[in-house]
């Protein structure tokens, strides 16, 4: 009760907030410090108690189920460190996910396959990235509240993904083509015994830390998020970092999307992506990344993530129905918060 | 209305002065919008457009849901806050109410109702108690309430016993008006009184302004913020009683993203998210204005003017919505400039 929680807050915790670059890591270590023993306990209670857990079989199940939320929590958690929210998320990742078949499909009307297989990367990344800025437009240049800026290609992206394949779903199996395989890769392939997908998740989560910590970028992202009136009178560009953590959003959605379909090697434009808004929010929150911004982890995000997926993984194990199992989970994220607040206070 | 009675926010009663006309322009702007959109209907489709099938059935009583989780949601806006669980509330209380029909219409519409209603003393008890986001609370309680409803319907659609009168709810008629149309009807009025003219309308604006200052000023926040979202989960429930009693089952699976449709509906109407400011009526305007969208392209797909696939539905609500926010901040920002 003792903390004011309102919109316009900014002014008491501000200021010192702005100065407060130089110990980022230790305050991040002991906000992730609680979620890092929930996630211990979580894992030596399936050692003890589920069997087969430390098999690569589980271990590859559970890190497949995580990869793609933890792209997206990542450029979440950089969105919510402004102040922000991105609920576009999952159409995003709908739309990249049914733009890469129809580059794959006809890959030879573009004369060399990999050319086609280029494309199939390339352009949904692009085509997100871009409705990621057409979010951060929305925010910053019409001066939308991001939860409505974001709201618009929740619906609409959704939209646009049905409206390009006529709602129907794209196979990639059968073709037999090894540009098929190739694009494959990405969600299937493993090196030196790790999926793929699991080293795309990592590099985004170890990129993504340095950035935050290490570059202007990362100090201008909080600061925005601290207090947005004294980030511009110190000299932040608040509104292009606006834009670039909508950007980022995007893209990390469109590289989720793309991995999504490559496991799945079909696209469905009506599965791909939904509710990847909440579980992604979910992660961030249960990580320690307050939602009101100027704060953030990254790490805690993962760690977060993670703890939804073992938590859910250990449920679903012990034969624990759905429903439960999401009763669980949500309280499981109420009592994360609490925690945080409570050390937080 | 005209006293926000918040002693020493004298400086904020100024600011909330200019906000309040700024609120009636947008409160116009979808008004207006409205007005040309019947306009335009009456004009192009004739007599079936202004059917009493057409407005009570087909418009009015496909929208009570929205109509009635959108105007919990005003309260909760109003106050600075947002309700992202009465989407799976509406639907726990609608499989709740469905396995409770066989003991006839009132025990399920109360079970229902109190089954939303402890959703959101929940949903307020954390949010007021411990100072968490309401963001993330009614997230949580998302999450909850769509698997207690998977729980209680064991994954499955439950049927209404059809023989206790529980359906009745959507065949009885008071004249013209569909029972479920009348019932929101009365409840928005009463909404309308409650924000306007009642004590506790005027702490919900206060606390939407400015929450510290409403706490110095005495005000109950907590009280307060835990009534608004017990409201907002009731209604909830409600709707989840005319949906059951409509589609004559309780799924599980069902209202997906019917917390969304309200949030947009209360700001195309013209309540800012900010909080403080807002009013019951924009809000029924802005459900009438999406539901009447539909009818239009439902009409228009009827003359055969365009082939609409079905999926061209997620595209227009987006289009609509940023056509209709994009307006409406313009509107603000010119009225911020010249006042």
């Amino acid at each position: 009760m003792s903390e004011p929680v309102i919109p316009a807050v900014g002014e008491q915790a501000g200021p010192s907030r702005l100065l407060d670059f130089s110990t980022p890591r230790l305050s991040d270590f002991l906000r992730t410090y609680s979620s890092l023993v929930a996630l211990a306990a979580l894992v030596i209670f399936n050692i003890v108690f589920t069997p087969n857990f430390l098999s690569v079989g589980t271990f590859n199940a559970n890190m497949t189920q995580v990869a793609t939320i933890v792209i997206v929590a990542v450029g979440m958690t950089f969105v919510i460190a402004t102040g922000g929210i991105d609920l576009s998320v999952g159409s995003l990742m709908a739309i990249a996910g049914v733009l890469a078949p129809m580059f794959l499909l006809d890959a030879q009307q573009f004369g060399a396959p990999a050319v086609g297989l280029a494309l199939a990367i390339v352009v949904p990344l692009i085509a997100t990235t871009v409705l990621g800025a057409f979010n951060g437009t929305l925010v910053t240049v019409v001066g939308l509240q991001p939860i409505i800026a974001t709201l618009v290609l929740y619906l609409g992206g959704r939209g646009i993904a049905q409206l390009l394949v006529s709602g129907e779903l794209r196979e990639l199996r059968n073709l037999g083509s090894p540009l098929i395989w190739t694009f494959e890769f990405i969600g299937l392939g493993q090196v030196f015994g790790i999926r793929f997908q699991i080293i795309i998740m990592l590099v985004v989560v170890v990129v993504a830390m340095w950035v935050l910590r290490a570059t202007t970028f990362g100090r201008y992202v909080l600061a925005t998020g601290g207090n947005p009136a004294a980030a511009r009178l110190a000299g932040v560009p608040v509104n292009q970092v606006k834009m670039a953590v909508y950007c980022i959003s995007g893209f990390l959605a469109g590289l989720a999307g793309l991995v999504v379909v490559a496991i799945n090697r079909s696209s469905d434009p009506h599965r791909v992506g939904e509710y990847m808004e909440l579980d992604a929010i979910a992660a961030v929150a249960v990580g320690g990344t307050p939602l009101m911004g100027g704060r953030a982890t990254i790490l805690g995000t993962f760690i977060g993530a993670m703890i939804i997926q073992f938590l859910r993984f250990t449920l679903i194990a012990h034969n624990i129905p759905d429903g439960i199992t999401r009763i669980v989970i949500a309280g499981a994220i109420v009592v994360a918060v609490l925690a945080q607040r409570q050390r937080s206070s | 209305m005209a006293s926000v009675a918040v002693p020493s926010l004298a400086h904020d009663s100024q600011m909330s002065s200019r906000a309040r006309v700024v609120s009636a322009i947008q409160r116009q702007g979808a008004f207006i919008a409205l007005a040309a959109l019947i306009i335009f209907g009456v004009v192009r489709y004739g007599p079936s457009f202004y059917s009493v099938y057409n407005i009570f059935d087909a418009f009015l009583n496909n929208n009570t849901y929205y109509a009635l989780i959108a105007l919990g949601m005003t309260f909760v806006i109003i106050t600075g806050g947002i309700d992202l669980s009465v989407g799976s509330v509406a639907v726990l209380a609608a499989v709740a109410a469905a396995r409770l029909s066989v003991y006839g219409f009132g025990p399920a519409l109360a079970g229902a109702v109190l089954i939303g209603l402890v959703a959101g003393l929940i949903n307020g008890g954390l949010i007021a108690r411990f100072g968490l986001q309401p963001f993330v609370v009614t997230l949580a309680m998302l999450l909850a309430a769509r698997g207690a409803a998977l729980t209680l319907s064991g994954n499955a659609p439950v049927m209404v016993d059809f023989a206790q009168g529980f359906t009745q709810l959507g065949t009885m008629r008071v004249g013209p008006l569909p029972m479920p149309v009348l019932i929101t009807a009365v409840l928005y009025l009463l909404g309308v009184l409650l924000l306007n003219r009642t004590r506790f309308g005027r702490h919900v604006l206060a606390i939407g302004g400015n929450e510290e200052g409403a706490r110095l000023a005495g005000i109950p926040v907590g009280r307060t913020l835990v009534a608004v979202y017990s409201m907002s989960g009731a209604l909830a429930g409600l709707a989840g009683v005319f949906l059951a009693a409509l589609s004559f089952s309780g799924s599980p699976t069902g209202a997906i993203g019917w917390e969304l449709s309200a949030i947009a509906a209360v700001v195309v109407g013209g309540t800012l998210l900010t909080g403080g400011v807002g009013s019951v009526g924009s809000t029924l305007v802005g459900v009438l204005l999406l539901g009447l969208i539909f009818v239009t392209l439902n009409f228009e797909r009827g003359q055969g003017t365009f082939q609409l696939n079905p999926f061209w539905e997620n595209f227009i609500r987006g289009a609509f919505l940023l056509i209709v926010v994009v307006f409406q901040s313009r509107l603000a920002r010119r009225l911020d400039v010249s006042g």
